[in-house]
C-alpha cells in the first residue's frame, strides 16, 4: 500500500484506494448506526406506549388491573426524591468544587481529594445503593426491635415524634434516604462539572477584583461564582437527569413498587393548603419512583404491563428531554452572552 | 490610613469559610471510606446481621460452581455471577468498542464539522438514556425481533426470553458514546505534525488514521476502553431486566444468566430477609464488584496519565 | 551626575532637584534592596527604587526584564502565585507592606492597579464602577452613584456611557474597556496607581486617550507605568527606571536619561540595539 507506484501518472488524480474508501464507509456507518439505534429504541417505546400513554396513566396510582393503573405515586416520589438531592448536593458539590479550584495547593490531601474524585466518579450505582441501605435504610441495624441498642441496653426506640411528624428508627425507605444515596451518587459529578466551570473563568477576573482590594472570598463570591454559574447549572441539571433515570440503588434501598400515597399526604395543591405540615412529614414518608415502576411493569409476564412499562418510559424520556433542553439553552445562552 | 487596619473578624470569616468549603470537598473522601467500610465491615464483621465471611470461606466463595442463596442447600459459590458478568462485559466489548473507535475516527479525522454538529447530540442523547430503558429495550425489543428470529427461527438454537446475549448488545450500545467520546479526545491530543508528516510521505488518509494517528493515540484509546468495560461490569439496570436472574455456569451466552450486579438487585429488592446470610451475601458480592471496577478505573487512569504526558 | 542605581533614595531625589518639575515630590512608594524569586528562579536582585509622589514614573526594559514583576510587589500581586517570595523591602509612605501586620486588602485598596489586557466583569458599567466601593463597605446609594459618577469623569469616559450605565461593559470598545478599568481602579479612591502597560493591546487613538488621561491623572495620583514603548515613556513620564535581567540600571528624570543616559546597556536598549 505504501509502496511508491510510478507507473501510472493517473495516480495522482485518483482521490483514494479502494480500502481507504472503504474505511472512510465503515466510520461513518458505525457513527450513524448510534443515531439509528437511538431512532429505532425512541420509536419502539413510543410505539409500545400507544394507548398507555394518557390522562389517567399520569394521575393513577398503580393498580392491580393494568387499564387503571398508572406512574402519579413515581411522578410525585421522584419530584420529591429530587428536591432534596437539589437541595444536599448542590450546595456542597460547589463548595467542593470552589475549595479544589479556588483554595486548595497542591499537597497531597488536595490531590488524595481528586484521585478519589474521580474513582468515585466511577463506582457502579448499585454500590452506592448498598451503601445508602446500611448506612440510611438501615442504619446499622442500630434501633428498632432487636437492634444492637435494644440487645445492649435494652432501648427499643422505633419512632420519634417532633410536632406531629413522626420519624422512624431507622429511617426505612423513606424520601429522604433515597435523597441522601442519590446525593453521594451524584457528588462526584456535580463537583467535576462545577470545577471545569470554575476553570473556564479567566484568571484575570480573579486579579482584577483582587488588585481593587477584595478578599479571596468577596473575589469568588461576587465575581468567580457568578460568571460560572451557568456552566455550574448545566452540570447540575445534567446530573440530576441522571439521578432522575437512576433505579438499581433505590431497588437497594428497598423502595417499593406499589405505593398507593403521595408522601405526607400532598397528592393535590389543595391537599397542600389543608395540610401544610405534610411538607414536613413528606421527607420521613415512604414513596417510590417512575423508574422502579417502570422495573416492576418490565418484569411482568403479561403483555399489558409491557405498555405500562414503556409509557412509564415515555414519561421518563420526556422529563429528561425536558431537562436538557433547558441545559442546552443555558449553555446557548452564556455562549452567545458571556465572551471573554 | 494605617496599613495594619485591625480586620480579626473578616479574618476569621474568610478562615471559617475555606474550613466549610474544605470539608465539603473532604465529603467526598468520606464517601469512599465509608463505602470501603461498609462494604468490608459487614462481609467480615456483620455489624447489622450475619457476618458472611464467617460462614462461607473465602476459598469457598471464589473457587465454588455453584451460587444458590436461598434455594436449599444454600451454596455460596460466586463464579457463575463472575462468569455472567464477564459475558456481558465480553459481548458488550465486542460490539461497543469497535463502533466507539470507528465513530471517534469519523468525528475526528473525516466528519465535516457540519456533520459533527448533527452527530454529537444524537450521542449525548444515546449517552443520556437511563439504563432501565436500555433493559427494557434488550427484553422487549431486541430479544423478540432480533435475537429470536436471527437464532431461532433461521439457525435453529433455543433462545429464551432472558439471555446473556440480549443484555450485552444493550451494554455494547450503552457504552458507545463513551468510547467515542474518550477516544476522540485521544485522537485530537496527537500533533497535527504528526499527521502532516505522515502526508508529506505520500500516505492515504488510511494509512495516516490507522498507521500513524491511532498507534499515536493507543494508550488514550486503552484507557477509554478500560473506563467502558469498568462501565459495563457495573452495569446493573440493563442486565438485570434483559439477562434475567438464574445463576448460570455456562458456555452459551443464549442462556439465562445472572451477573453480579443482578444479583444485588434480587437479593437486595426484598427476595432475601434482612439479615440472613443470604442477604449478607450482597455485601461480598458488592465487595467483588467494587474492586473489579476500581482496579479497571486505577488501571485506566494510569495509562491515561502516561499517555498525558507523551503529548501534553 | 553620580551614579545613580548605587546611590541611597533620599540622595536620588536630591540628585533630581535640578528638574523643575519634581522639585518638590516626596517619596510615595519605595524598595530597598528588593530580591524577588519565583521558586528557585530569582526575577528580582537587589532592587532600589524611589517612586515619587504626584509624578508617572515609567518602568522601562526587555521582555523578562523584572519590570512587571517589580510592578506587582508593589501592592503584593505576587502573593497569589504560588512559591513566591521575597527579601528586601518595600515602603509605602515608609511602612513596610511585606510587614507581618499588613493587611493586604488595606494594602491594595490604596495601591490600585491597571492591567495589560482590560479585565472588566461580566455586568454593567456602573457595577464594575460601584464594585470597589461596595466591598469596602459603601452601601448608600447615592454615595455609590456619587463615586461612580466622579470616577466616570476622570476616566474621561462619562460623556461616553452616561446615558448606558445599566448596559454590559463587555459591549465597550477596547479602549473605552480600558478606561473603565482605570474608573474602577479609581472608585476606590487609591493613593498609587499601578499600570501593567495599559496601553498595548490598543489602537492609536485609544492609546492616545490614555495617555492624555494618564497625563491628567497625576495632579492627584502617584502613577507607576511599566511600558515597552519608549516613545511613551518619554511622553508621558517624569522618571523612567530601565531594568535589565532582574536588575535596575539607571533612573532619572525621563528627560536626562533618555538623552543622556549613563550607562552603556540603557544606552543600547533607548537606541534600539537589542531588546
Amino acid at each position: 500500500m505504501s509502496k511508491l507506484d510510478h507507473s501510472s501518472p493517473s495516480d495522482l488524480f485518483q482521490s483514494g484506494k479502494k480500502e481507504t474508501r472503504l474505511f472512510a464507509y465503515l466510520c461513518a456507518a458505525a457513527t450513524w448506526s448510534s443515531a439509528a439505534i437511538l431512532v429505532i429504541l425512541l420509536s419502539a417505546v413510543a410505539f409500545k406506549s400507544w394507548g398507555w400513554f394518557d390522562w389517567q396513566f399520569l394521575t393513577s396510582y398503580d393498580s392491580r388491573r393494568p387499564e387503571k393503573a398508572g406512574v402519579f405515586a413515581g411522578l410525585i416520589g421522584t419530584f420529591w426524591m429530587i428536591s432534596f438531592t437539589i437541595l444536599f448536593s448542590v450546595p456542597i458539590g460547589v463548595g467542593a468544587a470552589i475549595y479544589l479550584e479556588e483554595y486548595a495547593k497542591d499537597n497531597w490531601l488536595s490531590r488524595l481529594i481528586r484521585v478519589n474524585l474521580s474513582n468515585l466518579a466511577g463506582v457502579p450505582s448499585i454500590v452506592y445503593g448498598i451503601l445508602g441501605v446500611t448506612l440510611f435504610v438501615r442504619m446499622f441495624g442500630v434501633f428498632g426491635e432487636g437492634g444492637h441498642l435494644d440487645s445492649f441496653i435494652g432501648w427499643k426506640v422505633e419512632e420519634l415524634n417532633f410536632w406531629g411528624i413522626s420519624i422512624s428508627l431507622p429511617l426505612g425507605e423513606v424520601v429522604l434516604a433515597g435523597a441522601m444515596t442519590m446525593t453521594l451518587l451524584v457528588l462526584p459529578v456535580i463537583i467535576i462539572a462545577s470545577q471545569e466551570a470554575l476553570r473556564g473563568v479567566p484568571p484575570s477576573i480573579r486579579h482584577a477584583s483582587l488588585a481593587l482590594g477584595a478578599s479571596k472570598w468577596q473575589t469568588i463570591r461576587h465575581q468567580v461564582l457568578p460568571a460560572a454559574i451557568p456552566g455550574i447549572m448545566t452540570g447540575v441539571i445534567l446530573s440530576i437527569s441522571r439521578a432522575i433515570g437512576e433505579t438499581a440503588p433505590l431497588i437497594c434501598l428497598g423502595i417499593a413498587a406499589y405505593v398507593p400515597f403521595a408522601p405526607g399526604g400532598i397528592d393535590s395543591p389543595s391537599a397542600l393548603i389543608e395540610h401544610p405540615e405534610g411538607m414536613l412529614q413528606a421527607p420521613f414518608d415512604y414513596f417510590t419512583v417512575i423508574p422502579i415502576q417502570i422495573y416492576n411493569w418490565a418484569l411482568d409476564h403479561r403483555e399489558a404491563y409491557k405498555g405500562l412499562a414503556a409509557a412509564g418510559i415515555a414519561v421518563l424520556l420526556l422529563m429528561l428531554l425536558f431537562l436538557n433542553g433547558i441545559a442546552i439553552t443555558i449553555r446557548n445562552y452564556s455562549n452567545r452572552h458571556i465572551r471573554w | 490610613m494605617s496599613l495594619e487596619r485591625p480586620r480579626t473578624v473578616e479574618a476569621l470569616k474568610e478562615r471559617l469559610i475555606e474550613f466549610s468549603l474544605f470539608l465539603c470537598a473532604f465529603a467526598s473522601v468520606l464517601t469512599t471510606v465509608a463505602i470501603i467500610f461498609v462494604l468490608f465491615s459487614e462481609a467480615v464483621f456483620g455489624l447489622s446481621g450475619t457476618a458472611f465471611f464467617k460462614e462461607v470461606s473465602v476459598t469457598e466463595f471464589f473457587t465454588g460452581k455453584r451460587w444458590s442463596p436461598i434455594l436449599k442447600p444454600q451454596e455460596f459459590g460466586v463464579l457463575p455471577l463472575i462468569v455472567g458478568t464477564l459475558w456481558v462485559t465480553g459481548i458488550a466489548a465486542v460490539i461497543g468498542l469497535p463502533i466507539g473507535v470507528l465513530t471517534a475516527v469519523y468525528l475526528s479525522e473525516y466528519a465535516q464539522p457540519r456533520v459533527r454538529r448533527i452527530v454529537k447530540p444524537f450521542l449525548e442523547l444515546l449517552a443520556g438514556i437511563p439504563t432501565i430503558v436500555y433493559g427494557y429495550f434488550g427484553l422487549a425489543i431486541v430479544t423478540p425481533y432480533v435475537i429470536q428470529p436471527l437464532f431461532k427461527d433461521l439457525l435453529g438454537f433455543k433462545v429464551g426470553t432472558f439471555n446473556a446475549l440480549a443484555g450485552g448488545v444493550v451494554v455494547g450500545i450503552m457504552i458507545i458514546p463513551m468510547v467515542s467520546s474518550l477516544t476522540e479526545d485521544a485522537l485530537r491530543a496527537v500533533p497535527r505534525s504528526l499527521r502532516e508528516a505522515g502526508y508529506a510521505l505520500g500516505s492515504t488518509k488510511f494509512d495516516v488514521v490507522v498507521r500513524i494517528v491511532l498507534p499515536a493515540a493507543f494508550s488514550g484509546v486503552v484507557s477509554a476502553f478500560l473506563l467502558a468495560i469498568s462501565r459495563a461490569v457495573g452495569e446493573t439496570m440493563a442486565v438485570a431486566i434483559a439477562c434475567g436472574s438464574m445463576p448460570n455456569l455456562t458456555a452459551n451466552p443464549l442462556e439465562q444468566i445472572q451477573t453480579m450486579t443482578a444479583y444485588i438487585v434480587q437479593a437486595s429488592g426484598g427476595e432475601a430477609p434482612p439479615g440472613t446470610i443470604e442477604y449478607q451475601s450482597i455485601y461480598a458480592v458488592g465487595l467483588t464488584l467494587f474492586v473489579m471496577t476500581l482496579i479497571l478505573n486505577i488501571v485506566s487512569q494510569w495509562v491515561m496519565l502516561r499517555f498525558r504526558e507523551v503529548y501534553q | 551626575m553620580p551614579e545613580l542605581p548605587s546611590i541611597t533614595p533620599e540622595l536620588q531625589i536630591e540628585c533630581e532637584q535640578p528638574q523643575p518639575v519634581v522639585a518638590t515630590h516626596a517619596t510615595k512608594i519605595e524598595s530597598r534592596h528588593l530580591d524577588f524569586f519565583y521558586g528557585d528562579n530569582q526575577a528580582l536582585f537587589d532592587v532600589s527604587l524611589a517612586v515619587p509622589e504626584r509624578s508617572v514614573t515609567a518602568l522601562i526594559g526587555p521582555s523578562g526584564c523584572g519590570k512587571s514583576t517589580f510592578l506587582r510587589t508593589l501592592n503584593r500581586m505576587n502573593d497569589i502565585i504560588e512559591g513566591t517570595r521575597h527579601a528586601g523591602e518595600v515602603l509605602l509612605e515608609g511602612r513596610d507592606v511585606y510587614g507581618k501586620k499588613v493587611d493586604v486588602v488595606a494594602l491594595r485598596k490604596r495601591v490600585g492597579m491597571v492591567f495589560q489586557k482590560s479585565t472588566p466583569f461580566p455586568k454593567s458599567i456602573y457595577e464594575n464602577v460601584a464594585y470597589g466601593p461596595r466591598i469596602h463597605g459603601v452601601k448608600d446609594r447615592k454615595k455609590l452613584d456619587e463615586i461612580v459618577e466622579k470616577s466616570l469623569h476622570r476616566a474621561a469616559l462619562w460623556k461616553e456611557v452616561s446615558h448606558r450605565l445599566k448596559d454590559s461593559a463587555m459591549a465597550l470598545s477596547g479602549g473605552q474597556q480600558q478606561r473603565l478599568c482605570i474608573a474602577r481602579a479609581l472608585a476606590t479612591d487609591p493613593e498609587v496607581l499601578l499600570m501593567d502597560e495599559p496601553a498595548s493591546a490598543l489602537d492609536p487613538a485609544s492609546t492616545a486617550r490614555i495617555e492624555e488621561l494618564i497625563f491628567e491623572l497625576k495632579e492627584k495620583y502617584t502613577i507607576v507605568i511599566v511600558t515597552h514603548n519608549m516613545q511613551q515613556a518619554s511622553r508621558v513620564s517624569d522618571y523612567t527606571a530601565f531594568f535589565y535581567e532582574g536588575k535596575l540600571i539607571e533612573r532619572g528624570g525621563t528627560e536626562e536619561l533618555f538623552r543622556t543616559p549613563e550607562k552603556q546597556q540603557t544606552q543600547d536598549y533607548i537606541t534600539g540595539r537589542f531588546g
